[in-house]
């Protein structure tokens, strides 16, 4: 089963990934977790993600394009990555979330892929 | 056709949940599993009065049930690589017709998927009692005071999450077992209902579930001997459900543990209860459910000794309180240390509970009450007692309390 596992920041943990004072930390924590997914032959696909003041949100109102500046919903924490990673179950899936180096505020949604009609 | 009807029942109940976890196993949908085991005995009660009750009941009624389950998983486009597992199921059958060898039981996997952290805590044990004991949703519903309805919705809820996000039909890994077993205690627990019934009283809504609930850790105990919370828990049920009879004066009025009358208490299960805690002792390795049956096993001595031993069960709550510094505990501790040495420091303890986590705690204000009335402190005492009375759910116990209050002068 894919599963995609959401990496989900807060500002300061988005700061973090670019601040030259913490950036090699971050980066020293999340590339041998990446390489771990790799090496374990489970990952999909995936990417890291700007931060949410770079989104931009479109909704279709009345027939017509409504474009906005920012991010779908406004929340404390936000979308900063994800990967799509094959594995056999939830649990599987947990234990490879649980490896994120996640931050203090820091959590990971992990949501299963649709099968049938929508699988890629 | 009764004939029929009766061995029906018996493969019902003495297989339901066996057959159930091996279908859902394979097929990683407890919701389809359910269906085809309830075809499959419909089957047999049309098949059987004409053929006989075959020599291998569950074998016969795997087979039915594999067919549905594939029509199912075939329909649903489940996970494609469950569809080998299920054809598998056949060989399983053919090899239990075939031989002497007894039904796997792997009803200890479909009971951690039922507690699994990715459940909604307030469906695990309606989930448990459904799938592993086969009671309905409506007769779980009554116990759980909600809608047949609402209770349907939860469990199907909970049997989609199953299915659609692939939880792994297996025995957790040793690192997660304490938590994980935690989570399955817990839920055989709250299906017992509340524990403390000194203050507390029994909870009555949960009373019709405490039978199925002992069942249920009896079970676990059968397939999980090495595990003393396990133990623990069975211990402390039992020693609860001994007194159930004394709880009660033949009118229905509700008894306090202290005056309860120790001859009508269950001797065979506070023995039973006894050896289970003595075998848990022997690992070495305590827990909460360990420590709290061990407070039930103290009051039991009264029927031996005519008195209660306050200052070791205030030690145990102490414990206990280190281990799990649950609502419940603190509350508990308060008020042995109350009988132990004196109302005042019971009553120290008690202000020490932040007020917001007890605004609801039925047992908090029942025995905040009764400490202000030991204190001379009548006033507030009243008002305590009208808040306890307030938040009781069983009445009993609120006619209990109405006394208690009607002697305060």
């Amino acid at each position: 089963m894919k599963y995609m596992l959401m990496f989900y920041l807060n500002k300061m943990e988005f700061d973090s990934r670019t601040d030259p004072k913490t950036r090699d930390a971050f980066w020293g924590s999340f590339m041998p977790y990446l390489k771990a997914v790799r090496e374990a032959g489970i990952f999909a696909g995936g990417a890291g993600l700007e931060p949410p003041d770079t989104a931009t949100t479109l909704r279709i109102l009345d027939g017509k394009r409504l474009v906005q500046d920012g991010p779908f919903a406004e929340t404390k924490e936000q979308l900063g990555g994800y990967f799509l990673i094959d594995v056999p179950d939830l649990d599987t899936a947990l234990d490879w979330a649980a490896r994120y180096p996640a931050g203090p505020g820091g959590g990971v949604e992990i949501r299963p892929a649709m099968t049938g009609p929508a699988e890629a | 056709m009764t004939e029929t009807h009766e061995a029906v029942e018996k493969a019902a109940r003495d297989s339901w949940g066996r057959l159930l976890a091996f279908l859902s196993a394979r097929s990683r949908d407890v919701a389809a599993a359910e269906d085809a085991l309830a075809d499959a005995f419909r089957a047999a009660l049309e098949t059987w009065p004409r053929t006989g009750v075959p020599d291998k009941p569950e074998a016969w009624l795997l087979v039915a049930a594999r067919r549905k389950l594939i029509d199912l998983a075939r329909h649903r486009q489940v996970h494609e690589e469950a569809t080998p597992a299920l054809i598998a199921i056949t060989d399983v059958a053919q090899q239990m017709a075939d031989s002497a060898e007894i039904f796997p039981d792997e009803r200890l996997k479909l009971l951690f998927v039922c507690a699994h952290p990715a459940i909604d805590p307030s469906s695990r044990t309606p989930l448990m009692l459904q799938v592993v004991l086969g009671l309905d949703a409506a007769r779980i519903a009554s116990a759980f005071l909600v809608k047949p309805s609402a209770m349907g919705q939860r469990l199907s809820r909970a049997k989609t999450k199953i299915r659609v996000a692939g939880l792994r039909f297996e025995l957790p890994s040793a690192s997660d077992l304490p938590s994980r077993l935690d989570a399955v205690l817990e839920a055989i627990y709250a299906a017992y209902g509340s524990g403390w019934d000194d203050v507390a009283g029994a909870d009555q809504r949960r009373k019709g579930l405490a039978k199925e609930a002992i069942d249920l850790c009896a079970l676990l105990l059968r397939l999980m001997p090495g595990e003393p919370e396990v133990h623990g828990l069975l211990a402390l049920m039992l020693h609860c459900e001994a007194r159930r009879e004394a709880r009660r004066s033949e009118s229905g009025t509700y008894i306090s543990l202290s005056e309860q009358d120790v001859t009508r208490w269950s001797g065979a299960m506070i023995e039973e209860a006894e050896r289970l805690l003595a075998c848990a002792a022997q690992f070495g390795r305590i827990g909460h459910f360990q420590l709290e049956a061990a407070i039930q096993s103290v009051h039991a001595q009264r029927a031996q000794t005519g008195h209660t031993d306050w200052e070791s069960i205030a030690m145990m709550y102490a414990g206990l309180v280190r281990i799990a510094p649950t609502i419940g505990a603190l509350v508990g501790r308060a008020a042995a240390v109350a009988e132990s040495s004196s109302a005042e420091n019971g009553w120290a303890l008690l202000e020490e509970i932040p007020i917001q986590s007890v605004d609801t705690y039925q047992p908090y204000w029942a025995l905040t009450a009764h400490l202000l009335k030991r204190m001379q402190r009548f006033n507030e005492a009243k008002v305590a007692y009208t808040r306890a009375i307030g938040l009781c759910e069983d009445s009993a116990m609120r006619e209990y309390l109405k006394r208690k209050v009607a002697e305060i002068v």
